[in-house]
């Protein structure tokens, strides 16, 4: 499938978002994540099923003022 | 002792965490501060999260509470959905909420600032509005549910200090028992205790350490002002007079013609 991860349109074989995270090889506790503008919990993302063209976001901490 | 919402703190100094030099830098500046509030930020991971876990591990090795901020967000709708994935990462409720207006001043869109305020305000969030010094917008971010309020001095990383001094001293005389926080623009320990003499509660500060020549030597530096600037709030300074009156008793005075 085709998804658009943080901005950029990329095809992916994934059918959850914790599979499309996986095998993209993020990983870490501090990772949050978006799928089409509305907050997917960490707990949430192996039930979370993922369509064509959906948007994500992963976001990860860093510095800010 | 400071309480911002129900948390109770020492330090009066809020610290960023963005511009330093290195970690180690933002480490030994976060220590001198002795500040306990780091504000810090989220943003599009694209190297897998191994390099933003070194940063998340390094805040929280040094012991501080977190406040994440919504940065770089221009709409509601960005800074909403900021705010509840920083609360995913960081596990607080606490946000330091910016909604951009302006892209040269940075100035916040306070229209925008406050019904972000409100929606997460209703999902349980604490926030702390970076916002201007209008007493109105202010009134707005109070309904909103705001029990914080962190007006500008001077735009972000200008480093100007206080540019209208009148209308921070009215915007205390109004919020006489808000924990009211003076966020941006401050770039000498010398703004920080004119801020604090004014009777402000406490100074977020980043730009104005992270670019010093000797940064945690100026966290320190600025440790010491706020300090300064608070006790001489407490031990009510001299408001300031048109003529000289003189300071040595002119009482018993010698005549010599």
């Amino acid at each position: 499938m085709t998804f658009i991860i943080n901005g950029e349109e990329q095809q992916v074989a994934a059918a959850t978002l914790a599979d499309l995270l996986s095998t993209l090889d993020y990983e870490g506790e501090w990772l949050a994540t978006a799928v089409n503008g509305e907050l997917v919990h960490r707990e949430d993302r192996a039930g979370f099923t993922l369509g064509d063209r959906d948007r994500i976001e992963i976001l990860s901490p860093m510095q800010g003022g | 002792m400071l309480k911002l919402y129900d948390i109770a703190v020492q330090s009066r100094l809020l610290l960023g965490t963005a511009r330093f030099p290195s970690p180690a830098i933002l480490a030994e500046a976060v220590r001198r501060s002795k500040t306990e509030i780091v504000t810090v930020s989220l943003r599009r991971e694209t190297s897998g999260g191994k390099a933003s876990g070194a940063f998340f591990d390094l805040i929280r090795e040094l012991g501080v509470r977190v406040l994440p901020n919504t940065a770089g967000c221009h709409s509601v709708q960005e800074a909403v959905l900021t705010a509840k994935m920083a609360r995913e990462v960081f596990r607080t409720d606490w946000i330091k909420l910016e909604v951009i207006g302006h892209h040269d001043t940075l100035q916040p869109d306070v229209f925008g600032l406050v019904e972000a305020a409100r929606i997460l305000t209703a999902e349980g969030f604490q926030v702390f509005p970076y916002t201007t010094d209008d007493l109105v917008v202010a009134e707005k971010l109070l309904e909103a549910g705001c029990r914080v309020l962190m007006p500008w001095c001077a735009p972000i990383g200008s480093a100007m200090g206080p540019v209208n001094p009148m209308a921070l001293r009215t915007f205390r005389a109004h919020f006489p028992d808000l924990p009211l926080i003076v966020d941006a623009g401050i770039g000498r320990p010398s703004h920080a205790a004119q801020v604090m003499e004014l009777g402000y509660d406490a100074v977020l500060l980043n730009t104005a350490v992270a670019g010093a020549g000797d940064p945690a030597s100026m966290a320190e530096a600025f440790a010491l002002a706020i300090e300064a600037g608070r006790l001489a709030h407490s031990a009510v300074p001299l408001e300031p007079r048109d003529m000289a009156v003189p300071s040595t008793p002119v009482i018993g005075k010698a005549v010599f013609s």
